[in-house]
């Protein structure tokens, strides 16, 4: 049994994020992956939700409006969850901290995808720096 | 499957849709212009939106609905958002989308008797 959070292989989704119907794919993968989880429907609902914001920020800071995501199970002690990693090459994200704030956008958006889903995940972090990218992880564990 | 409208269907000159599947953004704002157009063209004085069938509404897709439903609203009809599902409206509210704009009622039962106390009494006057 692990005791480190860590990646289940089986079942791994990789999904190329570049066009707007990939959020289709991202919401069903993430399904997918919280049902295997065990998640419930809130928890599940909430997990593609957040994905949906994160995979729509991609296509709209992304350079060429491209990124990826991998989804995977994790576990931890006897505890279950999903973990999805979305990833870019964009411009990179200059104030990590105002961008997770509510209602900071720089494209006149509502400026609630990463603050929002910061609240329906049980763990958000932002690596970014202008310049080399932006990767969000995000976890969710089964109750 | 990827979402859709189901067809326009008319009560009186209440229009009744429903929204089901999972929307992409081209898809949402189709149905929005779709909408919009029907109001315009039928002078409907109520329109009904089912939403029972939408298992994800992120900020993009609530956003077109709360605007779509103050387009219908400057057209003269009244909007009752119906069905909406509990895991759902936790999300918006936790994700933090202003949508306390939106008449919203359980099911359509319910949300023709509160299109019909909105048309009766006025909006403010209905809470
Ligand atoms: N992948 C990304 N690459 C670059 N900048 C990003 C990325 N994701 C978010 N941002 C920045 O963070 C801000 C806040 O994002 P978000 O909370 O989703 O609000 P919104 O998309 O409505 O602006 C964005 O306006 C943008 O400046
Ligand atoms: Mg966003």
């Amino acid at each position: 049994m692990r005791t480190e959070p860590g990646p289940v292989a089986a079942g791994t989704d990789d999904i190329v994020i570049s066009d707007q119907t990939d959020l289709i794919r991202v919401r069903k993968a993430l399904r997918a992956q919280a049902r295997s989880a065990g998640l419930g429907l809130v928890d599940e609902t909430k997990l593609i939700t957040a994905g949906s914001e994160l995979a729509r920020n991609i296509l709209k800071y992304a350079t060429g409006s491209r990124g990826r995501l991998r989804a995977e199970q994790v576990t931890a002690d006897s505890r279950r969850g999903v973990r999805a990693t979305f990833t870019d090459e964009g411009p990179g994200i200059g104030d990590v901290d105002a961008a997770l704030t509510d209602g900071f956008s720089t494209s006149g958006g509502l400026g609630l995808g990463l603050p929002g889903a910061q609240r329906l995940v049980d763990d958000l972090t932002v690596t970014s720096a202008p310049g080399s990218g932006t990767t969000v992880v995000i976890e969710k564990w089964r109750r | 499957m990827t979402g859709e409208a189901g067809p326009v269907m008319q009560i009186g000159d209440t229009l009744l849709v429903s929204l089901q599947g999972d929307l992409d953004d081209i898809t949402v704002v189709r149905i929005e212009e779709h909408l919009t157009r029907e109001v315009a063209r039928t002078g409907a004085g109520g329109m009904l939106i089912d939403v029972s069938g939408l298992s994800v509404v992120d900020t993009f897709i609530a956003r077109v609905l709360a605007r779509m439903v103050a387009m219908v609203r400057l057209l003269g009809a009244e909007v009752a958002v119906v069905g909406i599902q509990p895991a759902v409206a936790i999300t918006l509210v936790e994700l933090g989308v202003p949508m306390g704009d939106l008449d919203t009622a359980l099911n359509a039962e319910k949300g023709l008797a509160l299109l019909a106390r909105l048309r009766r009494d006025g909006r403010r006057r209905a809470y």
